[in-house]
């Protein structure tokens, strides 16, 4: 009764926590500026169920690909067995679900421990691709201190899971034999079976006091883990559905044309044309400064991204030593909206700290050496974006301030004066023809 | 089919003057019309246009950049100047159909045109090459190019931009070459450096430059043909192959070059 109580109090404090960092990132999330994303839904749903539910893009790299499937299948299916362990918890029982699926109940933990197991080992490959083989990916600047802190917690975290649930089986099934009131024999247990000749030393007392210590640790470690992921890249494995059924469907080579700059060219072209009235409204930014004048799929993109970097390895620029970084461009979007997201915490909605993520965070030269060449968007696994953020910080630098490099406002000009990015008249543009 | 030193290409002024239209509009893009290489793209373009007997005609002096350097670089005000106003000289022509040698302006005008009031059926070069070889209207054999090892390094504006990948290497395959490809092609091909208004500055700081890494890979295959399908690709691939001092044994050619050259036009 007590453990009832204790484990309802537990539960709702882990969900409730979790619930509040969930309602946070949403209200961040729709700090972004409106992009309607909500056409073709036959075509969205089935680009979440290939990409997000199938994994379609992890597997072009085989080994992380078929590891990463094997932790996510093992993840989403152990959760039936969470599911029983709350149900226990809540109503003081032992394996409630076992006297109602009869056989298949023994299949069903059976599966879970190689689950478990697989998933164990899919970690420690993990580990070891991070922190001994070096993979170039899991070893850039951007990832120093933190983020590279963040992947081994959450690797670490769920080789540890998975340890104590297969403790708490191989403590079970020990229990299950011998007999003990409350054990109900049910279950069969291929993997924790090979840990029971370790126990062969404990009496009754001892084994039940390792099976509830490692079930309650186990469940209080799930829910300190669940309330760490909002804080982490790992919040992936929730974001990753709803941000590849946002999925931008154009192709994409097609750039956004910003209709507040159709309006104004139109009226330079065409002065009969008045400005329409909108007294009261803001005058629009061109382009972005801050994650608050990015669209909310962006900022969705950068709460979604895992920060595996598939995005930098195949970014040209990145490849010849410059300083761009899509998956930089991506952890700083979420790095500066946390500290809006706080500021506004704190200081209420309209407070300004001075910094931007343009300059604050991006500095110029990374922006200038993308090609928009598309690799990023392509190779991002859950369809990330990020050259849509760097086009955006972009047009702000060259409309909002006209800071563009030197080269660049020499073409512009050209471009204006003679319809040409070359310094060439507009009535060579016959020339051609007279070649050979 | 004879070839004057410089053949009689019609504008679309001249043939509105007639009362006619044509099929298809060829827009020839800036590089197209201006760069001494890339003009021998467009005249390449324009002579299997010509014995495929296509009716087709250009903008001549009436083209105007598309604006992709200037959107790409962030200047979407320049941009849609631009854009606006050769929407204005496509709709007075009632333009339904464009062909162009060059990527940037296939996808700017197919994507981005449509917007702001100009909708076309546009194509790339390659793609119109490819269906006139299937319906027969182009016949070319390999000749001089049989067996001849090729690589194709994907435009990012056609192939990942586009999705448009088999066009160009199946057009390069109906000319009997020993075809190998790149490390890294289709869609993960790595871009020549050019795009994003990068042609028009000097790369920013950083360990090699982007078209010397292409060009690293691309003479890995031990190609005797370098195919590009972009008057950027064009240039940087030139300038990657020059600075390995290999523009002897190792010729880039845009695949409406092979293909003319094939059909010796
Ligand atoms: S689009 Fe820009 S950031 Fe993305 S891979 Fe290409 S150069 Fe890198
Ligand atoms: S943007 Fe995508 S590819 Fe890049 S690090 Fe994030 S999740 Fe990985």
């Amino acid at each position: 009764m007590i453990s009832s109580i204790v484990f309802i109090l537990i539960l709702a404090a882990g969900v409730w926590f979790f619930s509040k960092s969930v309602s946070k990132i949403i209200r961040n999330i729709k700090l972004g500026r409106d992009v309607n994303r909500s056409d073709q839904p036959l075509l969205r749903w089935k680009t979440m169920a290939m990409v997000a539910l199938g994994q379609s893009k992890m597997i072009t790299r085989p080994v992380a690909g078929f590891f990463h499937i094997v932790i996510y299948v093992g993840f989403i299916i152990i959760n039936i067995e969470v599911l029983e362990i709350v149900v226990d918890g809540i109503l003081g029982t032992h394996r409630i679900f076992a006297p109602f699926l009869g056989s298949f109940y023994d299949f069903l933990i059976g599966s879970f421990e190689f689950l478990a197991f697989a998933v164990l080992f899919g970690c420690v490959i993990f580990l070891i691709r991070r922190n001994i083989i070096r993979i170039k990916r899991f070893t850039s600047p951007e990832l120093k201190g933190w983020p590279i802190s963040d992947a081994n917690i959450i690797l670490i975290s769920e080789i540890i899971l998975m340890t104590l649930f297969l403790l708490m089986n191989a403590s079970d099934q020990v229990l299950q034999a011998n007999g003990v009131e409350h054990y109900v024999k049910a279950g069969a247990y291929p993997v924790s079976s090979l840990i029971v000749p370790l126990l062969s030393n404990l009496g009754t007392e001892q084994l039940i006091l390792l099976e509830r210590s490692a079930w309650w640790i186990h469940i209080i470690g799930i829910l300190l883990f669940l309330n760490y992921v909002p804080y982490s890249k790992h919040f992936h494995i929730f974001l990753a559905f709803p941000n590849t059924y946002y999925s931008n469907l154009e192709p994409k080579g097609q750039f956004t044309n910003l209709p507040s700059v159709t309006r104004e060219v139109k009226m330079m072209l065409d002065p009969s044309i008045s400005a329409p009235e909108e007294a009261g409204q803001e005058p629009v930014r061109f382009g972005a400064k801050d994650v608050r004048d990015l669209t909310w799929k962006n900022l969705m993109d950068a709460y979604s991204c895992t920060e595996c970097g598939r995005c930098t390895s195949v970014c040209p620029a990145n490849i010849t030593g410059k300083a761009l970084s899509p998956r930089k461009i991506m952890m700083d979007t979420r790095d500066r909206l946390e500290i809006v997201g706080k500021n506004i915490d704190k200081h209420g909605k309209d407070h300004d700290d001075g910094s931007s993520l343009l300059y604050g965070h991006i500095k110029e030269e990374e922006l200038w050496a993308c090609t928009t060449c598309n690799a990023c968007v392509e190779a991002c696994p859950v369809n990330i974006d990020p050259l849509s953020i760097i086009i955006d910080l972009r047009r702000f630098m060259v409309m909002e301030e006209s800071k563009s490099p030197t080269e660049l406002n020499g073409m512009f000009t050209r471009i204006e004066n003679n319809g040409a990015p070359w310094q060439f008249s507009p009535t060579d543009r016959l020339k051609w023809t007279e070649q050979e | 089919m004879s070839t004057d030193t410089s053949i009689k290409i019609p504008t679309m002024a001249e043939l509105a003057a007639r009362g006619e239209s044509p099929e298809i509009l060829f827009w020839v893009g800036c590089a197209g019309s201006f760069d001494s290489r890339a003009q021998k793209i467009t005249l390449a373009i324009a002579k299997i246009l010509t014995k495929a007997g296509i009716s087709f005609a250009v903008l001549g002096t009436e083209e105007s950049c598309t604006g992709d350097p200037a959107k790409r670089a962030g200047n979407e005000f320049l941009f849609q100047m631009q854009a606006l106003t050769n929407i204005e000289v496509l709709n007075g022509y009632g333009v339904k159909k464009i062909v162009t040698g060059c990527p940037h302006c296939f996808n700017i005008i197919k994507n981005e045109y449509p917007g702001l009031g100009g909708t076309y059926d546009v194509i790339h070069h390659s793609q119109l090459i490819q269906e006139l070889l299937d319906a027969g209207k182009l016949k070319v054999e390999g000749g001089a190019f049989t067996g001849k090892k090729v690589t194709f390094h994907d435009p990012c504006y056609l192939g990942r931009a586009n999705g448009v990948y088999e066009a160009p290497r199946k057009v390069i395959e109906k000319l009997d070459v020993a075809m190998s490809e790149m490390k890294r092609s289709r869609a993960n091909g790595l871009c020549c450096g050019a795009g994003g208004a990068q042609m028009f500055k000097e790369p920013e700081k950083g360990s090699k430059d982007i078209n010397i890494e292409r060009t690293e890979e691309a003479l890995q295959t031990q190609p005797e043909i370098v195919a590009v399908g972009c008057p950027f690709c064009m240039t940087m691939m030139t300038d990657g192959i020059k600075n390995f001092e290999k523009e002897e044994s190792v010729k880039v050619m845009d695949i409406a070059e092979l293909i003319a050259s094939a059909g010796e036009l």
